[in-house]
């Protein structure tokens, strides 16, 4: 059995799902940060898989950029989490709702 | 002649500025002389200037100021012809001798300077209004005359009737110069210019449509009936005695309100190609002289029956101007200048000695007590009540000739204007005689005396001219049509009959002054009758006109401007603006509850708006 294109493309639907899964269920900021960078690499395998398949560089190129607006949102949004921490001494989103209309 | 032309404009602007900056601490009698010396020379500049004219060989001088408004064709320039130099000659004329007289009229007024300011700003406008080579700047003066007229109708603004009245004349002639203004654009739309010469020739060479002549002519008119109050807006001028006596004699009587007069003649070349609207100025003019005639008679306030008497004098002049007889409209605008002049000036003479008595009922046997004034008023009634030879003899007969002789309906008007020749001499004699015989029915304390000698010498020079002022044009000796033919030569004049027919219709309307001066000399001769009854009442109300423009327009204005205060301004435009603020907020309402707060709520909005896009994508067989 050989591993086409189409095992990493399922794959990377699988991770997508589970993060997206990861957002919509927990509570926890930091595990849904964590939820986000799982997406983030779903869609980097994409590119990566199909930038191979297709024999261009550009699919591993965009990782590259990906990553690097992952790792400063990850600066940004640590911070925010530990600043909120520190005011409320929770880091549940459901009790940061105070944008409710 | 550039400079000397110039300064017949500037000299009384000079006055007026002098008295502006220093009138009140040169005060009395310096303010009022140095007022009168600035009018006296521009008189007598205009005087050596017109000698030319009288020659008979002046060419027409234009003197140019300064490039105005080029766009429009239009320059600040002085036109200096037969018919500007006659007007500037009875303006300044008459207005020195008003001056001279208002320095004893105005003693010991504490308003004294700012009183020859404004007559001086008014002789200034009023010049300006009749040297004029171009309709701007005959605007500009016919603004200013509105200006000065208001300043000097509220010039004891302390009396709220006076104030009134100076809000009122303004109001009504803004009235009239919408139709005025309307008239200078259709002029300059159609000749791409405002100036005299191009205006006229053009209009000479056809370049006017009847219709279009028509329409301007009309538009024309509306802004001289609101200048020389003739129906429907002459209303302002009975009120416009609130004023100071010699304002009434020099702007509402002599000159400002001749302004629509000299306008129409200016502008003769448009009126001829619009004989409808030309008949329209006469019907008007012989409608507002009977109207005005028939409200005189039963007027107890010596300065209202003079008032309307010039509403109706003003109507003789529209007539002949409207029946093309230029010459014996401006005739009888000098006349009426000098005899009004007169009459206005009388009788503040004799509310002076009476001690601001305005009330006829309350006079009666001044002529003793005030023989200068008496003779002299007498020499004006016999005037105005067209006794040869006296002044208004000869102009209103040449109106009414030339009126007559035009044929058909006109002689309609001749008739009018023959009533109200009758009518005018009756209520002239009823003033006389309720002011100068009769049993004394003076108020206690009230000790008539003859007014200064600087108040009756101008009552004097007047009473000269108002008895050989009619001698410049009569039928023997047309002195006057002849120095005003080279304005009017490109114009067909009417004439007025020769022979047996002119002597038939004089002797006609001399009847006719007559049988009125008989009638009242009659009815007044023993003592007063009673003016009581439904007529009088009538009459002495002036059909209450007044109060049916005050419950038509005034309320009618009033309750429109409350409909748009309260109602349109409140409901609709602040409605609206409201309207779409609140329904802003509802909005906003119905849309809150969207936003929870909770991310997984904002993230399944986000997945599933994804889902469907891709959905979407996949259906129409993109990807």
């Amino acid at each position: 059995m050989t591993v086409t294109p189409g095992w990493y493309m399922a794959l990377a639907a699988v991770l997508f799902v589970i993060g997206a899964g990861g957002i919509l269920l927990r509570r926890n900021a930091l595990v849904m940060f964590m939820s986000v960078e799982l997406m983030l690499n779903a869609v980097n395998l994409t590119f990566v898989a199909a930038g191979r398949e297709l024999n261009v560089l550009e699919g591993q190129v965009s990782v590259f950029f990906v990553m690097v607006v992952a790792a400063a949102e990850v600066v940004v949004g640590l911070a925010i989490i530990v600043a909120v921490f520190r005011r409320r001494q929770t880091a549940s989103v459901d009790e940061l709702a105070e944008l409710r209309g | 002649m550039e400079l000397s032309l110039s300064l017949i404009v500037l000299l009384p602007l000079a006055g007026m500025l002098v008295l502006f900056g220093f009138g009140k601490r040169i005060g009395e009698p310096g303010a009022g002389i140095i007022a009168t010396l600035a009018v006296v020379g521009s008189f007598v500049i205009a005087g050596v200037l017109a000698l030319d004219f009288f020659n008979g060989d002046g060419p027409v001088e234009t003197v140019r100021w300064f490039e105005w408004l080029p766009a429009f064709g239009v320059e600040a320039e002085l036109r200096w012809d037969q018919l500007s130099a006659l007007m500037t000659l009875v303006v300044t004329g008459v207005g020195s001798l008003i001056h001279l007289y208002s320095i004893g009229y105005m003693h010991g007024d504490p308003g004294f300077g700012r009183f020859f300011t404004y007559l001086n700003l008014f002789i200034t406008s009023m010049l300006i209004l009749v040297l004029a080579n171009n309709f701007a700047l005959l605007f500009v003066g016919w603004e200013l005359v509105g200006l000065s007229s208001y300043l000097l109708i509220s010039f004891w603004f302390e009396r709220d009737t006076a104030a009134a009245a100076g809000k009122k004349a303004f109001i009504v002639n803004r009235v009239g110069d919408v139709g005025f203004i309307v008239a200078l654009m259709l002029i300059f739309s159609v000749f791409g210019s405002l100036g005299f010469d191009t205006v006229f020739e053009g209009a000479r060479r056809g370049e006017l449509t009847v219709g279009m002549a028509t329409a301007i002519a009309l538009l024309l008119l509306v802004g001289a009936a609101g200048k020389s109050a003739q129906l429907p807006l002459y209303v302002w001028l009975p009120d416009a005695m609130e004023g100071p006596t010699p304002v009434s004699a020099l702007i509402h009587a002599a000159t400002m309100v001749t302004a629509g007069v000299y306008m129409v003649a200016r502008t003769g070349a448009i009126f001829e190609l619009a004989p409808i609207a030309a008949a329209t100025v006469a019907i008007v003019g012989g409608a507002t002289a009977l109207f005005a005639a028939t409200i005189a008679i039963a007027q107890r306030d010596i300065k209202r029956v003079l008032a309307y008497s010039t509403i109706s004098q003003l109507g003789y002049m529209f007539m002949g101007v409207g029946a093309a007889a230029y010459v014996a409209g401006v005739f009888h605008l000098m006349t009426h200048a000098f005899f009004k002049a007169l009459l206005f000036l009388g009788a503040g003479s004799v509310i002076h000695g009476m001690s601001d008595e305005q009330d006829m009922h309350k006079m009666g046997g001044l002529a003793r007590k005030m023989p200068i004034t008496f003779a002299t008023m007498a020499i004006a009634w016999l005037a105005i009540s067209g006794i040869p030879p006296f002044a208004g003899f000869w102009s209103k007969d040449e109106i009414l000739a030339v009126v007559f002789e035009r044929g058909g309906l006109w002689q309609v008007l001749w008739g009018v204007g023959l009533v109200t020749a009758l009518l005018t001499a009756f209520y002239m004699t009823r003033m006389m005689w309720l002011t100068f015989f009769g049993e004394a029915r003076w108020e206690d304390g009230v000790e008539p005396h003859e007014s200064p000698r600087l108040m009756t010498i101008p009552l004097v020079v007047l009473a000269g001219l108002s008895v050989v002022g009619g001698l410049v044009n009569t039928p023997f000796k047309t002195t006057l049509e002849h120095f005003l033919d080279p304005v009017f030569e490109a114009v067909h004049l009417a004439h007025a009959p020769d022979g047996s027919l002119a002597w038939i219709l004089a002797a006609v309307s001399v009847a006719a002054g007559i049988i009125g001066i008989g009638a009242a000399a009659l009815r007044y001769r023993s003592r007063v009758p009673a003016e009581g009854g439904l007529g009088w009442r009538l009459l002495g109300n002036g059909y209450y006109i007044d109060d049916l423009y005050a419950g038509v327009f005034a309320r009618g204005g009033k309750l429109g401007a409350a409909w748009l205060a309260f109602r349109l301004d409140v409901r609709g435009i602040d409605g609206a603006v409201e309207g779409i603020g609140s329904l802003t907020r509802r909005a906003g309402g119905w849309l809150r509850p969207l936003q929870t707060g909770f991310v997984r709520s904002y993230g399944l909005a986000i997945i599933a708006g994804a889902v469907g896009l891709l959905a979407w994508f996949l259906s129409r067989g993109a990807l």
